[in-house]
């Protein structure tokens, strides 16, 4: 069990200002033998190989059928799939919790990578509402739009869209980053948790609204402040990695991160601590 | 949640009724309780087509009753009675339903408030539509088949707007199905996706400046809006910004007129909107599918941001 004192010493993340504070609870703490196998292996996951590719035509398939073809590849050692003919169907590439190279050649509806836990995804097309909804870990990148809800919820990973995105987006999310190369609407960041959202170009009203915590990077215009939602200073730390995460990204290699805004949580709508409900019974 | 689609092409016709139709049918899924289409169709521009109801078709939690064709024989002949008393004239007549008709009228009055009001005293009448070259046709179930049962395959035009409805806020009926005509003014019509939230406070408003409801359901309050500021000199443009701040609620709405197709989302941008435009075509759905049965290759779609407001003319 790891030792909850241990979490109590500034990370590199909180020194950048990228959050505050002082993760105690304990959703912290790990519950795993290690000399238990079954610990280690992870429902769903199949070991693939990178080189080995193949092509997969939904074009007459149902989205379940398309998944579901898209397991059986993974389970056959395929780590590179590349999807013709997506013709905007939702929910495609849910549910991939493994290493995996997946390029979609055309566009997904709604609910497009929802729930995912490490793939690498190259989407060249658009995606409609809520692409990417509880990513995990891994990347996916959009080649042109986004619908409103990009990255609702995400935990980890890296969410890119080099186009525009609609509203709302990063909404409720708890890590990871996402960069918008284009324009964002409105109440992006709303009520965000932690992670990072970067937007090279301008973003609609109520931006940051009721976020607790997280940062909020803007390259363009702003619409209007959320409720709680305030500039920080940009760091010369801030700028580092703005700069790093940008080049990863390949997107706005040459932009000039020095004059972003940044947006964190002023903190005043805080009336939660970090207790989880066993230990506030403690603690009284 | 209902499901919206529309399209105009930009100096050309096509079969628009048949593009509308695929377009509809693939947001089935967002509601088939009933489903509409706002056709405007190559004319010349002469006479009036009037689409009319003389009875219900009656669904789940509808206020209205089912009733004998010979209930609506009775109608149809007041109706022509009418018409004959105004000075009408009945070019053609069809009688596609025992409840659904169409008209083609020569009638030269340019006010169709006096003419509406007239035909639609008749209990159980109401007007889908009355235009040059639009014509409202809704009904209950899914796209295919009301397209089915109105013959409008073929329908050549330049613009459409139709409707998939899931009913949430009134019965299951024609009068509470979209499209709504913009009364009294001829061609218009709209569709919406969502909810108004302010809808009694403007219904008595309105009807206290003489504007007309049929239905209970909120998505004509945008119609009988947009025709109140239309009617005190604003342009459809115009109507629809105002419309923003006037209509309270989440909505995606459309709208249309002889010549011209508009969209307005809500502030919160809490409804979905996807749009295609390129200088011969603008297509857009609550969701890209619809827009991928007209265009199934890779084409730039986007979602219009918050409290946007787009017109664009055939």
């Amino acid at each position: 069990m790891a030792n909850i004192k241990s979490v109590s010493k500034k990370t590199k993340a909180q020194a950048m200002g990228m959050h505050t504070e002082v993760l105690t609870g304990r959703t912290q703490q790990k519950f795993f033998n290690p000399d238990e196998a079954e610990n280690f292996y992870y429902f769903g996951t199949h070991d693939v190989d990178f080189n080995k590719r193949t092509d997969l035509d939904v074009k007459d398939m149902t989205a379940a059928e398309a998944n579901k073809e898209i397991d059986n590849l993974m389970g056959q050692g395929y780590g590179t799939i590349v999807i013709k003919n997506p013709q905007g169907k939702h929910s495609l590439g849910v549910g991939i919790l493994n290493k995996l190279n997946l390029i979609f050649e055309g566009s997904l509806g709604y609910f497009g990578m929802g729930s995912c836990d490490g793939p690498i995804v190259r989407i060249n097309g658009r995606v409609g509402w809520s692409c990417a909804e509880n990513l995990m870990a891994g990347k996916v990148v959009i080649e042109k739009n986004a619908g409103s809800c990009f990255g609702a919820a995400i935990r980890g990973g890296d969410l890119i869209c080099k186009g525009s995105v609609g509203a709302r987006t990063g909404i409720d999310m708890k890590g990871g980053t996402i960069i918008i190369g284009g324009d964002a609407g409105a109440f992006t960041g709303f009520m965000m948790q932690r992670g990072r959202i970067i937007i090279l170009g301008d973003v609609g009203i109520n931006l940051g609204d009721s976020m607790y915590d997280g940062t909020i990077f803007v390259g363009g215009e702003i619409g209007s402040y959320g409720s709680d939602a305030v500039d920080a200073e940009l760091t010369k730390s801030d700028q580092d990695w703005l700069k790093r995460k940008l080049k990863v990204a390949e997107i706005g290699e040459n932009f000039d991160v020095s004059k972003m805004k940044k947006i964190v949580a002023g903190k005043k709508l805080w009336n939660y601590d970090n207790l989880e409900p066993t230990e506030k019974k403690g603690a009284i | 949640m209902c499901g919206i689609a529309g399209l105009i092409h930009r100096g050309k016709s096509s079969k628009v009724g048949h593009e509308l139709q695929g377009m509809l049918q693939a947001l089935k899924h967002r509601g088939e309780d009933s489903t509409g289409y706002a056709l405007y169709g190559d004319t010349d521009g002469k006479n009036f087509i009037m689409r009319f109801k003389v009875g219900e078709n009656v669904g789940e939690g509808s206020t209205s009753v089912a009733e004998d064709v010979s209930v609506y024989d009775e109608r149809k002949k007041i109706v022509d009675g009418y018409l004959n008393e105004m000075g009408a004239k009945i070019i053609k007549e069809e009688r596609i339903l025992p409840y659904s008709l169409r008209y083609e009228i020569e009638y030269n009055k340019k006010d169709l408030l006096e003419f509406s009001q007239k035909i639609e005293s008749i209990p159980g009448v109401e007007i889908l539509s009355m235009g040059k070259s639009l014509e409202v046709i809704k009904d209950l179930g899914n796209a295919k088949m009301v397209c089915d049962r109105y013959n409008l395959d073929k329908l050549v035009g330049t613009h459409a707007i139709g409707h998939a409805r899931m009913a949430t806020e009134s019965g299951v009926d024609i009068k509470s199905a979209h499209p709504f005509w913009g009364y009294p003014f001829s061609d218009v019509s709209v569709v919406h996706n969502g909810q108004l939230t302010n809808y009694w406070n403007n219904r008595r408003a309105l009807e206290n400046k003489g504007m007309r409801f049929m239905s209970e359901c909120d998505s004509e309050l945008i119609a009988v809006y947009l025709a109140e500021k239309m009617r005190d000199g604003a342009s459809l443009e115009e109507g629809m910004k105002e419309s923003l701040t006037g209509l309270d609620g989440v909505f995606t709405y459309f709208v249309a007129t002889k010549d011209s197709l508009g969209m307005a989302k809500d502030t919160m941008a809490a409804k979905p909107l996807v749009l295609y435009e390129s200088d011969d075509l603008v297509a857009m759905g609550s969701e890209e599918i619809a827009i991928r049965s007209i265009l199934p290759q890779e084409i730039d779609t986007y979602d219009p941001f918050d409290g946007e407001v787009k017109v664009w003319q055939i």
